[in-house]
């Protein structure tokens, strides 16, 4: 899935274009950066609702070349340029994370599976 | 010695601009200057240093009367001797002589550099400390040889990018390693993940495999979050790279870990409400780390600091390593 079938997938706003010549096959929703870098896979679409740049600068480490960011949550500009310095395109989606992710499985995204339980204290 | 210049100028990304300095601030004259060049006596004739000139392709010689310099001869003196029809006389009567602009052999060639702006001449005799006559030099000597260093950084930048190995190998020592330092400042959460950042942009530049840069990136990543975080004063992270070895310290002068062992379990954290918010204080820092790393380390001393040691090994079966999926 390219840069513009996600947009139109989630009925969402282009906020940072960046040239993605990538076809997406996966995507991880996370608002905790720990897990995103724990488990994302090179090019795989960040759906995130946490707007500060550590989402940008977590998207870099990982190579996740799109952010979506989910339920209208507009990110701060130091964000945006952020991640137009990195070369990482944002889309916003209205939707809520759920939904976000629900219309993007529906298309055809997929995850990572099943994961290894791991026990927490 | 000049691979090594070369090497650090490009470490220092101004693209060779750094050999250029080098070389108009350090490279003497002596070393630019032909040295194989045509002189004439005072007594040869105008007629004989046409002749010289026409053969040789040459604009302006230097005149020496019993090894010492006693003037420079231009093509334009010879335009002179030509519009008076004095193409008999001797050289004497048409040359530059006394008060000679000169450059000195062993002067840096910003100096010659210089001299030629201010007097607007096109060449200059080359003395010794001896005043004797041991080379010419033009402007374009000067510039030839300053096309020849570029050619040599874009060649070396070139051998670099093709070998990445060259980079190591071009350095001799028991031990060589690139070292890279980062201040880490405690709450400065919108410079976090510059230094890990920058370390693997370096990585990859000095030819690191993408799934090694990347492993090294996510572990320091998490690093500096901590030292972000948790510490009193930030921190500081250091990167030793060597062709078969990384080496990331965090370290930070405090408050330090109560119990590093509980620290290490999945899902524990000390992170504030405010920090969860950011997104960060999941409890799994250090877990991320550890799958990261090939060997990591941590001591930590309540009221001193905390060092962590994280280690990654450069195999050639990196790329086979699916860690970091």
């Amino acid at each position: 899935m390219n840069l513009k079938e996600i947009i139109n997938v989630v009925d969402g706003e282009l906020l940072v274009d960046a040239p993605v010549s990538i076809d997406i096959q996966n995507a991880c929703c996370s608002d905790l950066m720990s897990d995103v870098l724990m488990f994302v896979k090179p090019n795989m679409l960040l759906i995130t609702g946490l707007t500060n740049p550590q989402s940008v600068r977590t998207a870099d480490m990982a190579e996740a070349p799109i952010i979506v960011f989910v339920r209208g949550k507009y990110p701060a500009p130091e964000t945006l340029a952020l991640a137009d310095d990195l070369g990482i395109a944002v889309v916003l989606s209205a939707y809520t994370m759920f939904e976000t992710a629900g219309l993007l499985y529906e298309a055809g995204l997929r995850g990572l599976g099943k994961l290894p339980i791991v026990r927490q204290r | 010695m000049k691979s090594r210049f070369t090497l650090l100028s490009l470490l220092g990304g101004d693209g060779g601009l750094g050999k250029v300095h080098e070389l108009i601030r350090e490279i003497r004259v002596g070393r630019v200057m032909t040295t194989n060049m045509y002189t004439v006596a005072p007594d040869d004739l105008m007629s004989e240093l046409k002749e010289l000139m026409r053969e040789h392709h040459i604009s302006g010689v230097p005149v020496v009367e019993e090894g010492t310099l006693a003037g420079i001869v231009s093509i334009e003196d010879l335009i002179h001797s030509l519009e008076e029809g004095k193409l008999d006389s001797p050289v004497r009567d048409f040359m530059t002589s006394g008060e000679l602009i000169v450059a000195r052999a062993n002067e840096p060639v910003m100096e010659a550099v210089r001299r030629f702006e201010v007097t607007k001449i096109g060449r200059m005799p080359v003395l010794d400390t001896q005043d004797n006559l041991v080379g010419i030099i033009t402007r374009g000597d000067i510039i030839e040889a300053l096309l020849a260093a570029l050619q040599e950084v874009y060649s070396e930048a070139e051998r670099i990018h093709d070998h990445p190995d060259y980079f190591f190998e071009a350095l001799e020592s028991d031990s060589t390693s690139l070292v890279l330092r980062y201040n880490v400042k405690h709450r400065d959460f919108a410079r976090g993940g510059d230094a890990s950042a920058k370390i693997k942009q370096a990585l990859l530049r000095i030819g690191a495999s993408p799934v090694l840069a990347r492993r090294v990136a996510i572990a320091t990543y998490e690093a500096e979050i901590n030292l972000i975080i948790h510490t009193d004063n930030g921190g500081t992270i250091t990167a030793d790279i060597k062709p078969y070895e990384i080496s990331v310290l965090a370290e930070d002068r405090g408050p330090g870990i109560p119990d590093v062992e509980l620290a290490r379990q999945p899902g524990y954290s000390t992170a504030t409400p405010e920090i969860r918010e950011m997104g960060f204080g999941a409890g799994m820092g250090l877990v991320n780390i550890d799958r990261c790393t090939d060997d990591m380390s941590i001591w930590s001393a309540l009221g001193i600091g905390t060092r962590l040691q994280m280690i990654f090994r450069v195999s050639p079966e990196e790329t086979k390593r699916n860690g970091t999926g």
